[in-house]
């Protein structure tokens, strides 16, 4: 059993709504400290709800969300940043009225302990290449790369990377687990939600599967093989 | 005397001064109405009515508490802006989920409020507000005759104007207000404030009218409905320009300033007519378009051009389709 002390996010009886539509039915997860987890589901399981409930950018919310010991259920977005959680989301959010480099130095720091720019552009020679190109004029790995490189600046601990894999070339997607890897290695703790079983698999410890609104199994990486054909009839590959 | 297309040049140069003095104003007006839509979304039809406000200000603390002119060019603004502000807290906010068309209406019922208000207090046959002391005169340029409050006006205007561009589209802040133009929700989860953000942003555009306004005072008779007259002119120089657009807004302001100056020096016309009259047909239809651009018809022309522009350009000139 983890300690309460490494325990970084815990979800507990999350409900989310957009309007009318009652999307989450009380979700229930938590993630360690340093620890890479991934919420697996099928389109519409409510995956990206649930990293938009976190951030308190749904319509409205209930339950219980606990970051580093403070509960975040009822601070406004703004506020829950700086309880250290930077936020990649699905459709990337990369602004067309700014250049490559404002995008990057858009999110304000929250913490202390981030990465300098220069580092950044160490990790991402391209960002540096293009930082005075309009934002939406970068290609789409480019753009990837940019959408996670902004949220590393800021000294947050906590990422949630929505689908950051999504519609890219293998190369790419090479590129984007080895930095997952170093940012594991950096000791960021990590929120995926992915598609992409493949690119996931041998990035995470633990693993939440998410079905209409829920989170229906969790498995931890070294039970994956034997529950394969499980996991297969949830995500229906 | 020299003349210009039959126009003689000290009649030209008077009317584009006058044209560039209502530009300055147009720009300053639109320029605030498109940061105010750029992130509310919110078309402030309360525009005209803060500008009047910006001058009643100034001659209330002229007459009353003996505020001169330069103190009231800071605190009118701040103090119209203020009143911005808490009409965002208290009302606009819970508009922005809406249609545009709910801001409108509500802005626009808060300018006849306010109009009726100033109406009741102080009537409409309006006062009259000094040039102050330190712009009084004028310099003789050789070919025209230049008070010099018109062209403080002209400066001061033109300052603000840049300023305020450079720092929308250079400076950090104005990251902020571009991204928050964009994508405020992605914007507020990075840990801006967007909702203070956005309050702020109003109370600015409100000043920036309200500035105008105390620019206006010594110029034009300060009376409640100052503000109306003008400001739908200027909501067609922002359509002209394109909705949003800081740059465009600035251009726009100025460009159509002038315009509707060179319009009205007779120029335009006197053109049209050097050109086409003899020409069989092509003079006759043009001879419409020639009386669209006569100097008596100049009060017009704005939205001759308007209509143009929307014809081949519905995003404006400077706009993007949304
Ligand atoms: N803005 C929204 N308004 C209403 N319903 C939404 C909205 N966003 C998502 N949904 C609905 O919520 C459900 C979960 O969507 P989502 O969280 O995007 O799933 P996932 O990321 O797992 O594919 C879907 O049925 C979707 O149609
Ligand atoms: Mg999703």
């Amino acid at each position: 059993m983890p300690s309460a002390a490494a325990e970084y996010l815990r979800v507990t009886d999350l409900h989310a709504f957009y309007g009318e539509s009652h999307i989450l039915h009380g979700v229930d997860f938590t993630v360690n400290r340093g620890e890479v987890v991934t919420l697996l589901g099928r389109n519409g399981a409510g995956r990206t709800t649930t990293l938009r409930a976190i951030l308190g950018l749904v319509g409205s919310r209930s339950g219980s969300i606990m970051v580093n010991g403070v509960e975040a259920i009822h601070l406004p977005p703004h506020r829950i940043a700086y309880l250290g959680i930077g936020y990649c989301p699905e459709e990337r959010g990369i602004y067309a009225s700014l250049t490559c480099e404002e995008n990057l130095l858009l999110p304000p720091v929250v913490r202390s302990g981030g990465m300098s720019l220069d580092e950044i552009y160490q990790m991402f020679p391209n960002l540096k290449e293009r930082r005075s190109s309009q934002g939406t004029r970068l290609s789409g790995g480019e753009q990837q790369m940019l959408a996670v490189a902004r949220i590393l600046r800021t000294g947050a601990q906590l990422l949630l990377l929505d689908e950051i894999s999504e519609g890219l070339a293998p190369v790419i997607v090479q590129a984007l687990a080895r930095m997952v890897r170093m940012l594991k290695d950096k000791g960021y703790t990590i929120i995926m939600v992915e598609q992409n079983f493949r690119f996931a698999a041998p990035l995470a410890d633990r693993h939440y599967i998410m079905e209409r609104g829920k989170v229906v199994e969790e498995i931890p990486a070294p039970q994956l093989e034997s529950r394969m054909d499980m996991l297969h009839e949830y995500l229906g590959v | 005397m020299t003349e210009i297309f039959g126009v003689p040049i000290q009649a030209l140069f008077g009317q584009l001064l006058i044209g560039l003095i209502n530009g300055s104003f147009y720009a300053v007006l639109s320029l605030g109405l498109a940061i105010i839509f750029g992130l509310l979304n919110i078309i402030n039809f309360a525009h005209g009515a803060q500008y009047m406000m910006g001058a009643f200000l100034a001659w209330i603390g002229m007459t009353f508490l003996g505020v001169n002119y330069w103190w009231a060019l800071m605190l009118s603004p701040l103090a119209v802006g203020v009143t911005g502000v808490i009409i965002e807290r208290t009302m606009l906010r819970w508009l922005y989920r809406l249609d545009h068309l709910y801001g409108l209406l509500l802005t626009f019922g808060l300018a006849l409020i306010v109009e009726g208000l100033f109406r009741y207090k102080f009537g409409i046959s309006g006062e009259s507000y000094p040039v102050p002391e330190t712009l009084a005169g004028g310099i003789n340029l050789g070919f025209m005759f230049l008070p010099k409050y018109r062209a403080w006006v002209v400066v001061a205007s033109l300052v603000v104007c840049f300023v305020t561009w450079y720092v929308i589209e250079r400076s950090k802040l104005g990251s902020y207000l571009r991204a928050g133009t964009e994508n405020p929700q992605l914007l507020q989860a990075f840990g801006v404030n967007v909702p203070l953000m956005i309050t702020l942003t109003y109370g600015y555009g409100v000043a920036l009218a309200a500035f105008a306004g105390v620019l206006a005072a010594p110029i034009f008779n300060v009376n409640p409905v100052m503000g109306s007259n003008l400001i739908i002119v200027v909501f067609a120089v922002v359509v002209i320009g394109g909705m949003g657009s800081i740059m465009g807004s600035i251009v726009t302001g100025i460009g159509l300033g002038l315009i509707e100056g060179v319009v009205k020096s007779g120029m335009v016309a006197n053109l049209l007519g050097a050109i086409f009259d003899e020409v069989p047909i092509v003079g006759s239809i043009v001879y419409p378009v020639k009386l669209l651009f006569s100097p008596e018809a100049s009060a017009v022309t704005i939205f001759v051009i308007m209509a143009i522009v929307l014809l081949l350009r519905p995003a404006g000139l400077f706009g993007r389709e949304r």
